[in-house]
């Protein structure tokens, strides 16, 4: 736990656990109509006191907008990646350790997916599934979940050839507690790596989707629609856009130190 | 000392950690005569390693900085530089040009993607300032020294088209080029097999009779210093335990450090005449003393543990589009011997003659193509995986690398208790018990059960490995090069465990390794391989006094000694290089047979 202490571990877990905070008190602290109200008499008008963060070409309150759309993309992302690691891991873990033609099938499945970019693939799914909240989760989960099995099985693959898999198989043990005791652990630190990125790709993912109108559906408000909103006013109104994608930077910041921070403590072998 | 060539006068280095700075070396303090070899022999982490690098300079870019001291060398002009001081400018006309090196593993200390030409002209167009014909000349030359057949040839191959012994010559062609005074060779010998090992030193001890060339030589190998140094630096943990010429180090060590060292190295040769193996000497160790006399020799006939007929193991070398099978390793070619109850079975032999795939074909972690494997009376091909499962209990491996064997992010407790546990022998506090019992049996401390692997040494994993084998009571245990990655006295240590265990449970091990001095030692039976076959197997004393194929006899002439008054490494040597095992599809090798030229002592007709 000492980890935990470095600048890093307290940086990492200090902007992870503020965001979280703020995703589940402000919608319900935040009325949502406050978020939606239009002032068109401020419309991408800058920073002031009655709008700390400055308005949008609607003359929505920013400030409301990214608070309240936090909510969304983290929802979004967290359980996109979630689903993608779930599916993705014994997908590349047996791919990995068993070889093969189990390999071969899976991979060439993978491969089949990867042909397409991520964001097209999600987009196919979203527009089969219709857009809504739950759909958008799957269809980036989906999309994702190639990447995570490709990694994963790279990492099987080299952990199956370690010497102490072969100590466990000459001693009796079982392929699947040999998944479960050494595998398993020892690809942890990639998944984890791989899954902290992700989470940042997966907002902007969904961003992506509100843009072509299968993801959030306006005027509700998540960090990727307001990023997409804002192209078209960045000289005139460069806040608009620097707002959500703060918060994208200090969310993807903060993940990505709590996973390398996570790594750490999870290694024997820093202490 | 006048005259010295190299004085180094109390060098300290000292690295700098997450904890604050730590002492690599202390107090070090040795000269190197024109034309003599320097041994310095210590056990990893004695900190051989930092004062040759420091001697270059090469320790900073580790991390290391020279915190005391003074590193003088004459340079040809006859000044004396202080290298503890010198600029980086001075630095880089001297490496490589009045200071040359050669490392431990020649793949990685040649650039793959340089030809031979390019890495050897290199240095003599910077320092020498040659013109590139010129320099090409004096590398035709240089390959010529080195004695690498065809050198015109060799100078437009890359790295991975030469064979390890021949790619350490082009290194040691490399380290030669611009003549230098100082020659260091750190472990230049290590990651090779003991014929190449023996053509090398060779080398090495010609090219310094010829060019007057200093030597310091790293090691951690007592035969080898045994058979290059005029004088020893003897270190342990960053300090200098004692030096001396070679004969009053080996013949009046003065530090009881020196004397473990020594005790703890076998001599091959030293069993001649003793029926039974021997526990290693550890000085200090009274129990082992006590017992060391004699291994009770059971006079009533020896029961069979294991027996194996006509074992062959391939592997498939796919190529092409399709990723069809074009060719066959024969990695084991009709392979057949016996392991009695209560005894060891050593195979022997070099890198890829198939000794580690016959231990894993017996315990079919790799699966043999033809044969058969009889273990207690089971017959181990026939079983299914169900059965084969099963059947591990008797049969249990120790592997080589006990940094690898050992799974990172296990306790030692759990992955000791593991293999019980797959035969649901015990659990709850039973287990426990049971696995303490075991920590005790490999003589480690019990606080031990709830480490990680990273907390322990390497002998003290290996014990670890060696607790997990014996953890299901195993008849049989396969120990692949089991102490080779182990310092001599740690190995010293693990070996008188492996064989008090033997005594005490009547194990039999199937002891697979490339040292000849180890092998005569712990085993009663040698079988030694050569391109996947045995070529003569036979009672230990028949195989080390009296052997009889051309291969067996080579091997221990090129086996190092560790007794300077036996030196055998004067001249050139030349040793048949090793064929490829690697046949085309269909290929049907002749069947092995053997001329039995004593009772059990065989040797393969060729």
């Amino acid at each position: 736990m000492r980890k935990f202490r470095s600048f890093k571990g307290l940086l990492g877990v200090g902007l992870v656990g503020a965001i979280i905070l703020i995703g589940i008190l402000a919608p319900i602290l935040i009325a949502p109509e406050l978020a939606t109200r239009m002032h068109m008499t401020a419309r991408l008008s800058g920073p002031s006191l009655t709008h700390p963060f400055g308005t949008d070409q609607l003359g929505r309150d920013l400030f409301y907008r990214v608070m309240l759309g936090s909510r969304t993309s983290l929802e979004i992302a967290l359980t996109a990646v979630l689903m993608s690691v779930v599916i993705g891991l014994p997908l590349g873990m047996v791919s990995g350790y068993f070889g093969g033609w189990i390999d071969n099938v899976l991979m060439r499945l993978v491969d089949t997916l990867l042909a397409f970019p991520a964001l097209l693939l999600a987009l196919t799914i979203s527009a089969i599934l219709g857009p809504n909240l739950q759909n958008t989760i799957i269809a980036i989960g989906v999309a994702f979940t190639p990447y995570l099995a490709r990694i994963i099985r790279g990492e099987a693959l080299r952990v199956a050839q370690m010497p102490y898999v072969e100590a466990a198989r000459a001693s009796g043990t079982t392929n699947l507690m040999i998944l479960i005791r050494h595998v398993l652990p020892n690809i942890m630190p990639a998944v984890i790596v791989q899954a902290t990125i992700s989470l940042a790709f997966a907002i902007l993912a969904e961003a992506g989707l509100s843009f072509l109108g299968l993801g959030t559906q306006p005027p509700a408000a998540s960090w990727g629609l307001m990023i997409q909103a804002s192209r078209d006013y960045l000289d005139i109104a460069p806040w608009t856009a620097l707002v959500p994608g703060l918060a994208v930077a200090a969310t993807v910041l903060g993940l990505n130190m709590f996973g390398d921070v996570l790594r750490d403590v999870l290694d024997p072998r820093s202490k | 000392m006048t005259g010295a060539l190299v004085t180094v006068d109390h060098l300290k280095v000292q690295f700098a950690t997450d904890s604050g700075m730590v002492v690599g070396v202390e107090d070090v303090s040795f000269a190197i005569q024109p034309g003599e070899t320097v041994c310095v022999v210590g056990e990893s982490g004695s900190g051989k390693s930092v004062t040759s690098l420091s001697l270059m300079r090469l320790v900073e870019f580790g991390g290391g900085v020279i915190a005391g001291g003074g590193l003088s060398f004459v340079r040809p002009d006859g000044s004396v530089l202080d290298l503890a001081a010198a600029t980086p400018e001075v630095m880089q006309v001297v490496r490589g040009n009045e200071i040359g090196m050669i490392f431990q593993e020649p793949m990685t200390s040649l650039n793959p993607v340089f030809t031979v030409e390019r890495q050897l002209t290199d240095g003599l167009i910077l320092h020498k300032g040659l013109s590139a014909a010129e320099a090409r000349t004096r590398a035709l030359d240089l390959l010529r020294s080195v004695r690498i057949p065809e050198p015109e040839r060799r100078l437009r191959q890359y790295p991975h088209e030469l064979s390890g012994g021949m790619r350490q010559r082009v290194v040691i062609a490399m380290a030669m080029a611009c003549e230098p005074r100082l020659l260091i060779a750190d472990e230049p010998t290590t990651a090779l097999d003991v014929t190449i090992q023996a053509e090398i030193l060779a080398l090495i001890n010609r090219l310094k009779r010829e060019q007057g060339m200093a030597v310091l030589f790293i090691t951690h190998d007592m035969a080898v210093v045994a058979q290059m140094a005029d004088r020893v630096v003897v270190m342990y943990r960053g300090r200098i335990v004692e030096t001396g010429t070679v004969t009053e180090i080996f013949e009046n060590p003065q530090q009881d450090y020196t004397r473990a060292l020594l005790a703890a190295v076998p001599k091959l040769g030293e069993m001649t005449g003793k029926p039974a193996p021997e526990r290693m000497r550890i000085v200090g160790d009274e129990a082992a003393r006590a017992v060391t006399a004699l291994t009770p020799q059971t006079t009533k006939k020896p029961r069979v543990l294991l027996e194996v007929r006509h074992l062959t193991t391939r592997f498939p070398v796919k190529g092409g589009v399709l990723r069809r099978t074009v060719a066959q390793v024969h990695a084991v070619e009709d392979v057949s011997f016996t392991l009695n109850v209560g005894q060891t079975l050593a195979l022997v032999g070099e890198s890829g003659c198939g000794k580690s795939s016959t231990g894993r074909s017996i315990l079919r972690l790799i699966e043999p193509q033809s044969g058969e494997i009889w273990i207690g009376g089971q017959d181990i091909r026939g079983l299914n995986s169900h059965d084969l499962r099963r059947a591990r209990r008797d049969m249990q491996m120790v592997f080589q690398d006990p940094f690898a064997s050992l799974n990172p992010y296990r306790r030692l407790r759990d992955q000791v208790a593991e293999p019980i546990q797959n035969f649901g022998l015990a659990s709850g506090s039973d287990l426990q018990d049971r696995v303490a019992q075991i920590f005790d049996r490999v003589r480690l401390p019990r606080d031990f059960m709830s480490r990680f692997p990273h907390e322990l040494s390497g002998g003290q994993r290996q014990r670890v490995a060696i607790a997990r084998a014996l953890a299901v009571n195993p008849k049989l245990i396969v120990a692949d090069e089991a102490v080779s990655a182990l310092d001599v006295s740690v190995q010293a240590a693990v070996l008188n465990l492996m064989m008090e265990l033997q005594e005490d449970l009547g194990l039999s091990y199937l002891f697979i390794s490339h040292d000849m001095a180890v092998v005569e030692r712990v085993a009663h039976q040698v079988g030694v391989m050569y391109l996947g076959r045995i070529v003569e197997i036979g009672p230990r004393s028949a195989i080390f006094e009296n052997p009889q194929h051309p291969y067996t006899r080579s091997l221990l002439s090129a086996v190092p000694i560790a007794d300077p008054r036996n030196r055998r490494f004067r001249d050139d040597l030349s040793f048949t290089p090793i064929t490829s095992p690697i046949f085309p599809l269909g290929h049907q090798p002749a069947p092995s047979v053997y001329n039995e030229i004593a009772p059990g002592h065989l040797v393969l007709q060729s």
